[in-house]
């Protein structure tokens, strides 16, 4: 089983679509306690931090699924600037599922914030006490936000381009709900 | 379907479903931040209101700036066990550490100009829990809610004369706090001041049971009250001189004391006091062992946000934990990137202030 066809494999599409639900959860649970001073706020706190450690989780079996299953070859006829982009895009994605719980960890790590997940679960500090380190952690967990929902809206600007005006197979390689065993003609 | 046969129409229609997925999106994302929102109370706008006219003052707190550490033991009695199944209240000596405070933006203001005064305060247990709380010695919270406390600040800011006046008029507990202010002696000491922490809590038991709770802080120490005029001959900074001098010759103690809520006791509303002759638990001694220097001392980057807790305590309807932890953790974050303007050791630090 392997995605060499015209389709991720069954367990590619269920961890890209668990963690895009996850993280698009993710993403408006932060912007939404950090705005506001409402009771919402310390079970919003909460959640962020458990689904955090839960993508971090998932991103990295995506890694190791990704290496070991590969991607369908995008179409031959696919210019040379969208393929780079695709290439450069998909890096920033792993990058930033991986590296944004880890820096959300670590800043929390530095502050000396005790790290309570739903249920009372608690993890440990990865990082020491640090000020400074809090600060830069946090400033690059805050921004990297914003360019983290910028990314996944080219994302999808490129995978509706793909489904819509290319027709070109590559929606469907991700989008399709049936055994990875079958292929879709590109064009 | 045909994509070669009416190419020009089916991309239009496509972009356009591309244009609105995105602007959705972003829309949907703007909102939940609250960039549509003007009237939202963020965490940004509330500790914003806190600072002085003059600004804040880069590196510390935004409220209750003026402080200094101290380390010491909670010696638990094993009697709040009842009530939370928390390590902490099981019997035996916790390591505490904390930070007096004045209720004040500015870390230079005067002793005897501020009436708040505040001890954050950490307890760990070897369980790996950790617990929190911010107290302040008035004996309610000015006003019911975090909204009315936003109000509160833009009022003291108001450039109107009558904005206070109206305040008050709009909020009736407002008025228990002022003459609280006026009338309560004052003290000499942080050792003689009792803190309490206002907030409702609810303590779980290790059978489930739950009782919605508040403490405070009873000082051990005689009280010997002192009118402000004479606190202001002993100096600026007496209180953080004279504890520092206290603890040094002797360990100061304060007694915990959980007050278990009635029926039809106000648990959302800090601005109300719970009846005398309520049930109290005697939970344990904070005894105080040293004193240090805030600016390397142990807790000057410890946020003391009142919904750190261990299992056994947790949020109640009372609001204003919540309200509090999004502050202080966004003056967290303000203060921490500003560290330089705060070092630790003045001669030795760049960028320092003079």
């Amino acid at each position: 089983m392997t995605a060499a066809g015209g389709h991720f494999t069954a367990l590619q599409r269920l961890l890209h679509w668990l963690m895009a639900a996850a993280i698009l959860a993710m993403l408006f649970i932060g912007v939404g306690f950090a705005s506001t001073i409402t009771p919402k706020y310390v079970p919003l706190v909460t959640i962020h931090k458990s689904l955090g450690v839960a993508i971090l989780a998932l991103a990295l079996i995506r890694l190791v699924v990704r290496l070991r299953f590969g991607a369908p070859p995008l179409p031959a006829d696919l210019p040379a600037p969208m393929r780079l982009g695709a290439l450069l895009s998909h890096y920033a994605l792993y990058a930033l599922m991986i590296g944004m719980p880890l820096l959300g960890w670590g800043m929390l790590s530095a502050a000396r914030y005790p790290v309570v997940l739903y249920g009372g679960l608690r993890l440990p500090a990865i990082l020491p006490q640090n000020a400074m380190l809090h600060s830069l952690l946090w400033e690059a967990h805050f921004y990297l936000a914003f360019a983290f929902y910028a990314l996944i809206l080219l994302h999808i600007a490129a995978a509706l381009f793909h489904a819509l005006i290319r027709r070109d197979g590559v929606f469907e390689s991700m989008a399709s709900i049936g055994g990875s065993g079958e292929t879709v003609a590109a064009e | 379907m045909s994509e070669r046969t009416e190419p020009s129409t089916r991309r239009v229609g496509s972009l356009a479903l591309i244009t609105l997925t995105l602007a959705a999106a972003a829309g949907a994302f703007a909102y939940t931040a609250g960039w549509l929102s003007p009237g939202r109370i963020t965490p940004t706008k509330l500790v914003d209101a806190l600072a002085p006219p003059t600004g804040p003052a880069p590196g510390h707190r935004r409220n209750h700036a003026k402080g200094i550490c101290f380390t010491g033991v909670f010696d638990s009695t094993g009697k709040g066990a009842d009530l939370s199944r928390a390590q902490v209240f099981a019997q035996g000596q916790y390591p505490a550490l904390g930070r007096f405070n004045l209720g004040t933006a500015d870390p230079n203001a005067p002793d005897a100009t501020e009436r708040v005064r505040g001890m954050g305060l950490q307890i760990a247990t070897p369980d790996g829990q950790v617990w929190r709380t911010a107290m302040i010695n008035p004996p309610f919270f000015p006003v019911s809610t975090p909204e009315a406390f936003y109000e509160l600040l833009l009022a003291g800011q108001s450039k109107d004369p009558n904005a206070m006046k109206t305040f008050a008029a709009g909020h009736a507990e407002f008025g228990a706090f002022v003459a609280w202010a006026t009338t309560a002696p004052w003290t000499p000491s942080y050792a003689e001041d009792r803190f309490n922490g206002l907030n409702t809590f609810v303590a779980v038991a290790s059978t489930g049971a739950e009782h919605a709770v508040r403490w405070s802080l009873l000082p051990q120490a005689q009280i010997t009250p002192i009118a402000p005029p004479d606190l202001a001959k002993l100096g600026p900074d007496h209180l953080e001189q004279e504890i520092a001098e206290r603890v040094g010759t002797a360990p100061q103690r304060w007694s915990m004391v959980l007050t278990v809520a009635g029926p039809g006791d106000q648990t959302a509303d800090p601005s109300k006091a719970w009846p005398d002759g309520r049930r109290t638990v005697e939970a344990g001694t904070l005894v105080v062992q040293r004193i240090e220097a805030e600016a390397d001392g142990p807790c000057r980057d410890i946020n003391f946000d009142p919904t750190v807790l261990p299992d056994g305590l947790r949020v109640s309807d009372d609001p204003f934990p919540a309200a509090r932890s999004a502050a202080y953790a966004r003056s967290y974050d303000l203060r921490t990137a500003e560290a330089s303007h705060y070092p630790a050791h003045p001669a030795t630090a760049p960028g320092g202030r003079p």
